[in-house]
């Protein structure tokens, strides 16, 4: 009613004065709201990360232990990570998860601030993934390395011979035509292509590139599609592909109780080694509270629940983590077999930005033919 | 003197209405526009952008194949999906404007373009379910004894532009019911009165009257389409790369932004030169 009253007034032009003093009541109190807000809010951090630091299971406990919102933006390689920073104010961002064979190329652009080793679970870290080299110039650390797998060979075991699946080589005969997805990114595949001709990954140069380029090309002749890796897992988890060139446990992982089926090996030629690792912004003004998140990334209980995060499963660095991991998910990141599998592997290609450029461009035409 | 004031204040007037949009433009269109071609002529050297002006990557771009390649890729597939489009939507268009009772047209219009409402990259995914090997189509002409083995569709040209047309056909159904539905009923009567059959009234009335509402939809079909990343990502399994994808690839490691503003700005001269070709159809006033 007496809403109804008020309008009729306010039609009449009777009470212009309340129309005014219940905008300016509403706006007071807005303005309160907003002008209190930053008081009662939580500390932020600001994450750039790959999709799998997205998972709310493993980004709640940090905020709620540390009454922190973790603003997270995902990136797909690091040069759209990099061109994001260099579009950001110095200070926007407070940490960054990298690929591990790009830490220098950071460090090269000076964005990493430095790690007290004695924050770090250095010792708990399987040796074959500190890469003191990568994470570390001139004695100090500025990343740990806090996840790898591998790109290898992922199959459906109900529908390949397995003993095929030892061999690289078999990946290009006839018997497989049509039946194979490739990964889609060059670094790791242009590996491969290398070690299926029996060339080390950290020793390829210009001129290796012709015959890799070569293997590319009858490569994709023999396949159905080069895909992401979403597209990638559609492909193998729908029978579209039986194989999947490129792929391991981060594609095989998470459909592990769905798809038994899904499977990978590691070849006899070897197979490529991906690391990532996590670092802080040098530009952070939240240094403690960034270097805190990549304490609890490392740590045992971060770990294990950024292995399985829902959208890629991967070993994590840190060896403690296995006792925070249910059998079922070691069996499905192969935990056991981590010690047979480490050496068989090779670290992705550290391409010069010349050779960077050469290996794109194979990669440009292979996928264009 | 008091008209001419009157003039002033509707210009004024006039100018403040106009004034937002222009804001608008000026600084989320035309700057950053300026930015990229800008940005187009540095050049990426190593892990630098050397900032000092040449055409090295619109050569490169001429000068590489695979490039080139990317380009015409793009023309072909936006091409066909926008014929592909028009024949589809035109007679859709025609049923709802001209055949479906008026209180239905609405129901109808909905239903047409219903599919709008989900995500475009769910829906590329949905198509892709489809098209595979053990997909709804291949299950059932399996099923069915058309075919005894599946059809490769998933992956091909052929599931990008099918992903595409779903999409399009959508987009032209309503530009062209717009302009059907505007249409006098009396452009006919005088047809038929001079004594042209259906088809002749069609061919030769009908239809040039609703070509601002075709080729308005037309050609947003083919700036929507050829700018496109996401569908020929996920349904053409990147069996060949279409200009969009070739930029990404730029982005994506090598953090190459003059080359990938070189591509974009070679992306909007085709745009550019198919809005010219059908400007003279483009009465976006009578849609």
């Amino acid at each position: 009613m007496s809403v109804g009253k008020e309008g009729n007034e306010m039609k009449t032009g009777k009470r212009p004065g309340a129309c005014m003093r219940r905008f300016l009541q509403s706006a007071t109190a807005l303005a309160a709201i907003a002008f209190a807000a930053p008081t009662l809010a939580q500390d932020e951090l600001n994450a750039l990360v790959w999709c799998d630091h997205t998972d709310p299971t493993l980004i709640e406990p940090f905020e709620q232990a540390n009454n922190v919102k973790v603003n997270l933006k995902d990136f797909e390689g690091t040069g759209a990570g990099l061109s994001i920073i260099e579009q950001s104010q110095p200070g926007d961002w407070d940490v960054m998860v990298i690929d591990g064979v790009d830490v220098q190329r950071a460090l090269d652009m000076d964005l990493f601030a430095e790690l007290p080793a004695d924050a770090l679970p250095t010792a708990d870290i399987f040796p074959e993934v500190r890469l003191d080299k990568n994470n570390s110039r001139d004695g100090k650390i500025y990343a740990v390395t806090e996840k790898f797998g591998y790109n290898t060979i992922a199959y459906d075991k109900s529908k390949v011979d397995v003993n095929d699946m030892k061999n690289l080589s078999s990946l290009w005969s006839e018997k497989y035509k049509g039946r194979i997805a490739i990964y889609d990114y060059y670094l790791p595949l242009i590996g491969i292509a290398g070690l299926e001709l029996g060339k080390k990954t950290a020793e390829l140069t210009d001129a290796d590139l012709p015959a890799i380029k070569d293997r590319l090309v009858a490569l994709k002749q023999n396949s159905k599609q080069v895909s992401d890796v979403v597209s990638s897992q559609t492909a193998l988890a729908t029978g579209e592909v039986d194989i999947l060139l490129g792929g391991g446990e981060w594609i095989t992982g998470v459909l592990s109780a769905d798809k038994p089926d899904l499977d990978w090996t590691i070849p006899d030629e070897g197979g490529l080694l991906w690391t990532q690792s996590i670092a802080v912004l040098k530009t952070s003004k939240k240094q403690e509270l960034a270097r805190k998140f990549v304490q609890y990334i490392v740590s045992p209980e971060g770990q294990a629940r950024l292995a399985t995060s829902s959208c890629y499963w991967a070993m994590p660095a840190n060896s403690k983590a296995g006792d925070h991991l249910t059998d079922a998910q070691k069996a499905a990141l192969r935990w056991s077999d981590q010690a047979s599998y480490l050496p068989k592997t090779q670290l992705y290609p550290v391409p010069s930005a010349e050779l960077d450029q050469k290996m794109q461009d194979v990669w440009t035409e292979m996928l264009q033919q | 003197m008091t008209t001419l004031s009157l003039e002033n204040a509707d210009r004024r007037k006039a100018w403040g209405f106009v004034a937002p949009a222009l804001v608008w433009t000026v600084a989320f269109f035309v700057v950053p526009f300026l930015f990229m071609a800008a940005m187009s002529l540095w050049s990426r050297q190593g892990r630098e952008i050397v900032r000092a002006w040449n055409l090295d990557n619109y050569l490169r771009f001429f000068g590489e194949n695979a490039l080139l390649k990317g380009l015409s890729n793009s023309l072909e597939i936006t091409l066909t999906v926008t014929v592909l489009s028009v024949l589809l939507a035109y007679p859709l268009a025609w049923i709802i404007a001209e055949r479906v009772p008026k209180r239905f047209q609405r129901t109808a219009l909905i239903l047409a373009i219903l599919p709008f409402w989900t995500s475009y990259v769910v829906r590329s995914y949905s198509w892709l379910l489809v098209l595979t090997k053990n997909g709804v189509i291949n299950q059932a002409l399996l099923g069915i004894g058309i075919i005894s083995e599946p059809l490769e569709i998933a992956s091909t040209r052929t599931a990008t532009v099918i992903g595409f047309v779903h999409f399009f056909v959508m987009l032209l159904t309503l530009t062209i019911y717009a302009n059907l539905v505007q249409l006098s009923p009396n452009y006919r009567r005088a047809a038929a009165d001079l004594g042209a059959n259906g088809l002749q009234t069609f061919w030769h009335v009908i239809l040039p009257l609703t070509l601002p509402g075709i080729m308005t939809g037309a050609f947003l079909t083919f700036v929507l389409c050829i700018g496109d990343y996401i569908t020929p990502q996920i349904l053409g399994g990147n069996n060949e790369l279409v200009l969009p994808q070739i930029i990404m690839l730029q982005i994506g490691r090598r953090a190459d932004l003059p080359m990938a503003s070189a591509l974009s700005i070679v992306l909007m001269l085709a745009v550019t030169l198919a809005y010219a070709l059908c400007a003279r159809w483009l009465k976006i006033d009578r849609v």
